[in-house]
């Protein structure tokens, strides 16, 4: 498991760091394709080993605790947690 | 079977058991049942996967030991209801959001970061001496008991004895 490409409307370049046995994170998947735009995802528990610690520095770089889901909007931005409105803020912009 | 591959009689069963065993305690589940029966396949995919319930909204390490706080119900199931009304994966909820007059939402992680939580476990509690018995503290819902060593599961919430801690 790696990163997987949804494809869709052209917006941002939006990056889901996820875990995929969590609510909150399929509830913002969902978001993202109800919306219909282009995002990368990845799913954190389900890699092992040292491809796992890079992520997750990759991931706490951004968001220190790193808790999940973690998006990250145009290498700029970063939301945690399933926040609607500020998601559909940031990705209708 | 579900997209995860779990079977939904698998799934029914567990969630039955763990609503029985809330509302016998004073605890509920979230009363979105499609939302709750997603949690629940996660608790079977976490067991199957690290031989414990690790939270499905968490990155667990996959040792025990240092998983400890997050296996479900979670050290931090109780605060978070009180603050909130859910939990941090929002399996279990208030009674007021359990009947409409709260929202559930996706809330603030209060589990300390790694470093923080290595500090704690150093922390050593102040014995009273001159007690008969010792006092066990489930780390979980707080029940106290006094006895030579904690149950093998606490009577109130289910946790696990190697969730307890020595309280006096």
């Amino acid at each position: 498991m790696t990163v997987v490409h949804i494809p869709g409307k052209k917006s941002h370049h939006i990056m889901l760091y996820a875990l995929s046995t969590c609510g909150w994170c399929q509830k913002t998947k969902k978001l993202l394709d109800d919306l219909g735009v282009e995002y990368d995802y990845e799913y954190v528990d389900q890699l092992q080993g040292d491809e796992k610690e890079k992520v997750i520095k990759e991931v706490s770089s951004w968001n220190p605790r790193c808790n999940f889901p973690t998006m990250v909007i145009d290498n700029k931005k970063c939301i945690v947690g399933y926040k609607e409105d500020e998601i559909r803020e940031a990705i209708q912009k | 079977m579900n997209e995860q591959g779990i079977a939904i009689a698998e799934i029914d069963r567990l969630y039955e058991r763990l609503t029985r065993e809330a509302e016998a305690a004073g605890y509920h589940l979230n009363p979105d049942v499609e939302f709750t029966k997603g949690l629940v396949s996660s608790l079977i995919i976490n067991e199957r996967r690290y031989g414990y319930w690790a939270c499905p909204c968490r990155l667990a390490s996959g040792t025990k030991k240092d998983d400890l706080d997050i296996i479900c119900p979670c050290d931090y199931r109780d605060p978070d209801l009180n603050e909130y009304g859910v939990c941090y994966c929002a399996l279990y909820v208030s009674n007021a959001v359990r009947k409409g007059e709260k929202k559930a939402g996706s809330i603030p992680e209060r589990r300390p970061p790694p470093a923080e939580r290595k500090r704690e476990t150093r922390k050593k509690g102040r014995r009273l001496t001159g007690l008969s018995l010792p006092v066990w503290r489930c780390k979980v819902c707080g029940y106290l008991c006094a006895r030579e060593q904690p149950p093998e599961v606490c009577p109130i919430c289910k946790a696990k004895k190697d969730r307890f801690e020595r309280f006096m």
